[in-house]
């Protein structure tokens, strides 16, 4: 959930690039279909992306190179895509799940075994991404985009930099001006983080800390954002916010007085990955374009583009120092081994993160 | 009434599309969902119909009867709004020129031409702090202020040292705004047909016989249309006892109602099962409220239910 929620076009101004990436994507879905097909498969992919987060030429040039015709679907977070390959591919080749849903995904067997002979650009890979904890050996997944999980604030009105958790999770300091993200399994994760424990502890009395935590922080909260929190702290509604960096950073662009920071305790690091769910109906049309997004030109463009950390060391090569110096795409190694990933601790776990989530909502 | 008789093929070529639908999009779906109340969760993906009343136990503990109770506040609270504010709308509509009144009724149907989550973006828009409504309020202030200023009060700061934006998003109220806001329509037709139907003659009686304009309603008009009334009271607060993108929205930290808890079971908690339970839960409750307006009517006026 770091990207727009689909509601956010339409609040801002249709101006934005980003609304031309959405412009051309559907541009690129309605040109005309190449006649006179030899390939086994039909020149079509079907690709189910999040918002926003496609470089703005990437589609056609992949058409170009290929003859592959892309149709891009949006989803708006990893629980709908996650509900709608429950029961069945509903006809989607390349799929974009972040780390701990794509390992609930493998672990259902909803994910197909990828053929990494034909993905010979995963040597671009760094080699931090050449293997995953959550897919030993890299079976299922190919890493995307990459990031943390932190608070995004306006200076001006934030005393100097919000180092600790504690500004937002306990403490009146910025009463009614601070909102959390309403994903109560993340939420709840930070805030155990912020308590000293791992943010994917499943120990029920840590769980039930973190909750009570969060209680008795709510008079201080004005709002469990929709993962929108970029758009309340560039409107001015909230001063301070949890939110995912790639969209705080999105909002830095446009407003020199926010910045971003992850706090002293830790925080979460996310990775967002290429999958191909069983029962694609182009599978090797899949690979390729995987294949393709691994290149290092295209995936430069992307980055570039979307502003996110790419796992790609060939594609960093081709940027420039704006990208890969700056502190708010690529963490310090530092700050990176205060963070550990969100894992998938089992329904079980799930369950008790969701059901101190509904008493937190409630209370 | 004994045509269909004498040509079954027509009765049967005109009832066999809704039949199919009523079967197959409306019949066969809440089966399925009625059946995963009954059953288990296997697994990630799996669940198996077991017969098991956990759900239903899951769903009556106190936290969910609060948060349920919760939401039929909610939604009580924006009907009785619709049903003030729709009496008098409706009753200017019947009473409008005849030229004039499918204009009116245009306005009222116009906002669903616009899908319902872009017009509660669109609500965020006008109420957020940095809103149309607390422009036009920082508007009206400075005006005043300038007033004040003018005839010499200004040092007395009558209304406050400088201007203070409403908190207008994320609590209750606006919750309660966006679901009349939604469910406006739904009130005004139903009472729109009543009132159009109402014989003028009844109210000119009254009048001349020397109730008043509040007596004439009360004791004439409104015994006369309730049953609008009614019908409007019913398709407005079923939907919006299962609003969940409206609380989501416009919502602060405690505007959690039993929708948000069923997405999430759907979502997120992956729960199926107890998500299924909790919805047919609302659907009893739905049932419920649905037979006593059938015996309340039906006791009222010979269980004529017109809407």
């Amino acid at each position: 959930m770091r990207r727009h929620h689909p509601g956010r076009l339409l609040m801002e101004a249709l101006s934005r690039r980003r609304f031309m990436t959405g412009a051309a994507a559907v541009g690129v879905s309605f040109a005309a279909l190449p006649k006179g097909v030899l390939a086994a498969e039909e020149p079509k992919l079907n690709f189910y992306n999040w918002d926003t987060y496609i470089g703005e030429t990437t589609l056609a040039d992949f058409k170009e190179a290929t003859g592959i015709e892309v149709s891009m679907s949006l989803f708006a977070d990893n629980a709908e895509l996650f509900a709608r390959f429950k029961e069945g591919n509903p006809g989607f080749d390349v799929i974009v799940p972040t780390n701990d849903y794509a390992e609930r995904m493998i672990k259902a067997g909803i994910l197909e075994e990828l053929d990494h002979s034909k993905i010979p650009n995963m040597k671009n890979l760094a080699p931090a991404f050449q293997d995953a904890a959550f897919d030993p050996g890299r079976k299922h997944t190919m890493p995307y985009m990459w990031g943390t999980m932190g608070l995004g604030y306006r200076k001006s009105k934030v005393d100097g930099v919000p180092g600790s958790w504690k500004a937002v999770l306990e403490s009146d300091k910025y009463k009614g001006r601070i909102a959390l993200l309403s994903e109560g399994r993340t939420m709840l994760g930070m805030a155990a983080k912020y308590l000293g424990y791992s943010l994917n502890t499943g120990k029920a009395e840590e769980i039930k800390a973190a909750e009570e935590l969060l209680i008795k922080q709510k008079p201080n909260i004005k709002v469990f954002a929709q993962d929108n929190g970029q758009d309340l702290l560039l409107s001015g509604e909230v001063d301070i916010t949890v939110e995912w960096n790639g969209d705080i950073l999105q909002v830095m662009a446009e407003d020199d007085d926010l910045s971003y920071v992850v706090p002293q305790e830790g925080s979460l690091l996310w990775q967002d990955t290429l999958c191909i769910p069983k029962g694609a109906p182009h599978p090797d049309n899949a690979h390729k374009f995987i294949n393709y997004i691994l290149d290092a030109k295209a995936g430069a463009a992307i980055a570039d583009f979307i502003q996110y950390a790419t796992p790609n060391a060939a594609a960093r090569k081709l940027l420039g120092p704006d990208y890969n110096n700056n502190p708010a795409i690529f963490p310090t190694d530092e700050t990176i081994a205060r963070c550990e990933p969100q894992t998938y601790q089992g329904e079980a776990v799930q369950r008790l993160y969701e059901e101190a989530w509904t008493r937190v909502q409630a209370a | 009434m004994e045509n269909w008789r004498k040509h079954p093929l027509v009765f049967w070529a005109f009832s066999l599309p809704p039949s199919f639908w009523l079967v197959f999009f409306f019949l066969v779906p809440l089966t399925l969902v009625w059946g995963y109340s009954f059953s288990e969760k296997r697994g990630i993906i799996g669940t198996e119909l077991t017969f098991t009343l956990d759900n239903y136990l899951r769903a009556l503990e106190p936290i969910y009867l609060e948060i349920l109770w919760k939401s039929l506040g909610m939604a009580a609270a924006a009907t009785a709004i619709c049903l003030v504010v729709g009496y008098p709308v409706a009753f200017a509509i019947a009473f409008a020129s005849e030229r004039l009144k499918p204009w009116l009724l245009l306005l009222v149907i116009l906002p669903f031409w616009i899908n319902i989550l872009i017009r509660t973006y669109a609500l965020i828009a006008v109420f957020r702090t940095r809103g149309y409504a607390n422009f036009a309020y920082e508007d009206l202030w400075n005006a005043a202020n300038w007033v004040l200023n003018t005839v010499g009060l200004g040092q007395l700061q009558l209304i406050g040292e400088r201007f203070e934006p409403m908190a207008l998003l994320y609590n209750n109220a606006a919750v309660v705004a966006g679901i009349v806001y939604a469910f406006f329509p739904f009130m005004v037709l139903p009472l729109y047909a009543n009132i159009e139907k109402l014989d003028r003659s009844f109210m000119e009686a009254s009048l001349d016989l020397g109730a008043g304009h509040w007596r004439t309603f009360f004791s004439v008009v409104f015994p006369l249309t309730w049953h609008g009334a009614l019908s409007g009271i019913v398709i407005v607060f079923i939907p919006a006892l299962g609003a969940f993108f409206i609380p989501e929205l416009l919502g602060g930290t405690d505007s959690q109602m039993i929708g948000n808890v069923i997405e999430r079971q759907f979502k997120s908690a992956n729960d199926w099962p107890f998500g299924a339970a909790l919805s047919f839960l609302l659907m009893y409750a739905t049932f419920f409220a649905l037979a006593l307006r059938a015996l309340v009517a039906g006791r009222k006026g010979g269980g004529a239910l017109d809407a």
